[in-house]
């Protein structure tokens, strides 16, 4: 029978996939502390299993590479090796390269080979530097005591008493030497002992087998391995050509046995069983990004919450049968309508939870990745996290990833100063990254925080001032300066290192932050360090709106981003480049944008003492959003108009009110955008 | 009919061998340490073990050794699935009381043919 070993292949995969995420993780805490036993045992299990694994399913490169990560493992599992810096370093560029090699095959794409074979011959290097150089010089019995030269083997086999207590039967063996040739065998019962004496799981015959057969001595040899240590054998070649003879030496041969043919038919496994599991594995991996691992708990806490929806539904229902209402029953209605209000919100609660995943999911990619940086910049860094377990929505975590990834990379390559910069300065050498994560409010804080140089605000200014993003006489407020930073195109590093420092990325983490409706400020002392203070909603389905009337229509900006609402008058506002509105807000000119206009509502209000001016943020810049009036704030439900209709500029979607009509969600960056082009003629105008 | 306790810490070796016996007409129940195969070996009996060695919570060879103290299990085949290099391993685990070994890496014909030595 054969089996199609691809079925098997995702698992592999997969499970391949977490054993390195261990071993990663574990190879990074073995560095720091004292030598853990059972960190290392984990670490080579793993490998084992991968190689295991890797040579089963027919994946030689694999293989090979884990074989020697497994010999070096396994001298430092048993002690013989140290675990050095230097070890480890390369054991975790072999993670790199194992996860490199399966997603090559998984994608059918390649690999970087010379580095994996770089790292092999480091691995191989460590291996045969010191300790341990054991040779395997391949035991190679001479050849003719191990081919057949005779017309089969004399084999004189005594069990040991004990040998049946490990599960094996010489019936079974000798069925097995069957196979090779016509058997013969003689037993010996001399060593029964008397029935006072007999213990029936004791092992007391033994025998002289005959052989008749081609195959070789390793052949016969290899039936008796499991029990060579639980017996005495003897095999000899059988030379004489004519004849077998039976003169055998032991006395009175009592029975021959000739062990009964067993050969058995296996069922074979259904080729279209086979077939329809092998192409299982394309499937899965395209719905696996869209699914979602949720916690028993969760599902258990839903069903609940849908049970006492329908008691409170039933309840309800009474007052639908009853001819004739009573004070009593209205009161006993108000209260089911209140539970039925409870329950809806518990049910809304606990179906946003389950798109809520713990941020250890982003978390846990740091420790390597400090690790490297800090290995690659020769600082030292500790870091240290806490919250891992506070949760966030599925599609925030997502988008979220690389802006952290950023933020961290910047604080151990612009913040933290090197251990002798440290040293001059009076602090540890060891520089500190902490990583928090906490809720407060409807959001999710994501704090990082560094110990080291903390950004230096005249530079910051007079850099701004030489590339023109601010003028001369402006003056910025602290908060106002660190945000320069997020300017496209801004770096005060003065060296470029290949890590950070380009300028590239801090305007783009800002924007990713504010698209997902979130906002990140920054403090920072100069020596002391610098924190990174990440604001975001916890979901994107639902949203904090601030409800606004324009003419007839209700519409709904998001709550993040209104900075002040206003009443203004009409000499306030200049009219510049045409009929372009601004307005000045302190010591900054705004442009107004009329809603009514945009939408094209008729019967709105049109003068400026009537109405309301809505300042909003978006894109890092400001505008007045010109409405009616406010309404209230409430919580909405997204409903994408990508989905249902179709992508409008400057409308980032849809939701239904309470009393069934549809308001339009304004988009506040796109909005900023759409009057940009417009602004920057604004500001030529005006200055 | 033949009652097979599969036990390997990775998924993939486990699937393997549990639906190369179950193709071969076992009846095969899977455990994914020591531990949980010492738990199931106990409420039921079975006719064979195949054992990985290297597992988290308890090694094959311990498994080995406990079963083999169970009344039941005295005279039960267990085979143990080890790599090339374990030398060591296998006569550690004959002392044990593994009946025999299936080296890694094999296929599942090879998987069946070194089964048929101790069952049937």
């Amino acid at each position: 029978m054969s089996i199609d070993l691809t079925q098997f292949q995702q698992t592999f995969f997969e499970e391949s996939m977490e054993g390195l995420d261990d071993m990663e993780a574990n190879l990074l805490q073995l560095e720091v502390g004292a030598v853990d036993n059972e960190q290392i045992n984990s670490i080579f299990r793993a490998a084992h299993s991968i190689k295991g694994g890797s040579a089963t399913f027919g994946f030689d490169q694999i293989a090979g590479f884990t074989h020697v990560l497994e010999t070096l493992l396994d001298e430092m599992r048993e002690g013989q090796r140290d675990v050095t810096t230097d070890a480890v370093d390369v054991l975790l560029q072999s993670v790199d390269i194992l996860r490199s090699m399966i997603n090559a095959i998984q994608n059918s794409s390649t690999y970087d080979e010379d580095r994996a074979a770089d790292i092999q011959s480091r691995l191989e290097s460590i291996l045969h530097n010191g300790s341990q150089t054991s040779d395997v010089s391949t035991a190679t019995e001479s050849v003719e005591k191990n081919s057949n030269q005779g017309i089969g083997w004399k084999i004189s086999f005594t069990p040991h008493a004990s040998m049946m207590q490990t599960g094996n039967d010489t019936v079974r063996i000798f069925r097995e030497l069957e196979e090779y040739g016509e058997l013969k065998a003689v037993v010996n019962t001399n060593d029964i002992p008397d029935f006072s004496e007999y213990i029936p799981e004791d092992s007391y015959l033994s025998w002289e087998l005959t052989l008749l057969t081609q195959a070789d001595r390793t052949v016969i040899s290899d039936v008796f391995a499991w029990v060579e240590d639980e017996c005495e054998l003897s095999i000899e070649p059988i030379i004489d050509e004519s004849r077998v003879t039976e003169k055998a030496s032991p006395p009175e041969p009592v029975t021959t046995t000739q062990a009964t043919n067993s050969s058995q038919k296996v069922t074979s496994v259904p080729a279209s069983e086979a077939k329809t599991n092998a192409t299982k594995s394309n499937t899965t991996k395209a719905s696996e990004s869209a699914s979602i691992r949720v916690g028993i708990d969760k599902v258990d806490a839903l069903i609940n919450m849908v049970g006492e929806l329908v008691i409170t539904q039933s309840m309800l229902n009474q007052f639908a049968e009853s001819e004739e209402v009573t004070a009593a029953q209205i009161e006993q209605l108000k209260n089911g309508l209140g539970q039925l209000e409870r329950n809806t919100r518990e049910l809304q609660e606990s179906v946003m939870s389950i798109r809520m995943l713990p941020i250890s999911f982003i978390f846990s990619r740091f420790p390597r990745m400090v690790h490297d940086l800090s290995s690659k910049l020769s600082k030292q860094v500790e870091l240290v996290m806490s919250g891992e377990g506070t949760e966030l929505d599925k599609t925030v975590m997502e988008k979220i990833g690389d802006p952290m990834v950023h933020l961290v990379r910047n604080a151990i390559d612009h913040g933290i100063e090197t251990p002798e910069q440290r040293a001059e300065k009076g602090k540890p050498a060891i520089g500190k990254v902490n990583l928090n994560a906490f809720h407060q409010g409807g959001n999710i804080v994501i704090e990082i925080k560094d110990d080291g140089a903390g950004l230096d605000k005249d530079r910051l200014l007079s850099k701004a001032r030489e590339k023109g993003l601010v003028r001369e006489d402006e003056t910025l407020s602290e908060e106002q300066i660190y945000q320069l930073i997020f300017n496209p195109g801004f770096s005060t590093a003065s060296v470029v290192s290949d890590v950070s420092g380009r300028g590239v990325g801090m305007d783009v983490v800002k924007k990713n932050i504010i698209s997902l409706g979130g906002s990140i400020d920054i403090e920072s002392k100069l020596e002391k360090g610098t924190t990174f203070r990440v604001r975001l909603p916890l979901t994107l389905a639902i949203l904090d709106g601030q409800t606004v009337k324009v003419g007839d229509e209700v519409y709904i900006i998001p709550l993040v981003s209104i900075m002040e609402s206003i009443q203004i008058k009409q000499d306030m506002v200049r009219q510049v480049g045409g009929d372009m509105e601004v307005f000045k807000l302190r010591d900054e000119y705004l442009p107004i944008i009329r809603l009514h206009q945009v939408f094209e509502i008729n019967r709105a209000v049109e003068e400026f003492e009537n109405g309301l001016l809505v300042v909003v943020e978006g894109s890092g810049q400001r505008v007045g959003l010109f409405v009616d009036e406010l309404l209230g704030q409430q919580q909405v439900v997204i409903k994408s108009l990508d989905t249902n209709f179709k992508k409008m500029a400057g409308i980032s979607g849809a939701t239904i009110l309470g009393d069934g009509s549809v308001a339009i969600i304004i988009d506040i960056p796109g909005m900023v955008n759409l009057a940009s082009i417009q602004n920057r003629d604004v500001k030529r105008a005006i200055a | 009919m033949t009652k097979v306790l599969a036990v390997d810490d990775s998924a993939s070796m486990r699937q393997m061998v549990s639906f190369t016996l179950k193709g071969a007409g076992y009846d095969v129940v899977e455990a994914k340490d020591g531990v949980e195969a010492l738990a199931i070996a106990k409420t039921s009996n079975f006719n064979l073990v195949v054992t990985d060695v290297n597992m988290p919570n308890m090694d094959g060879i311990s498994l080995i050794r406990e079963l083999r103290a169970l009344p039941d299990y005295k005279f039960t085949p267990m085979l143990m699935l080890t790599t090339e290099s374990g030398t060591d391993k296998k006569s550690e685990g004959k002392a044990a009381g593994a009946t025999g070994w299936i080296v890694k890496p094999f296929n599942p014909d090879q998987l069946l043919a070194t089964i048929k030595r101790v069952i049937g």
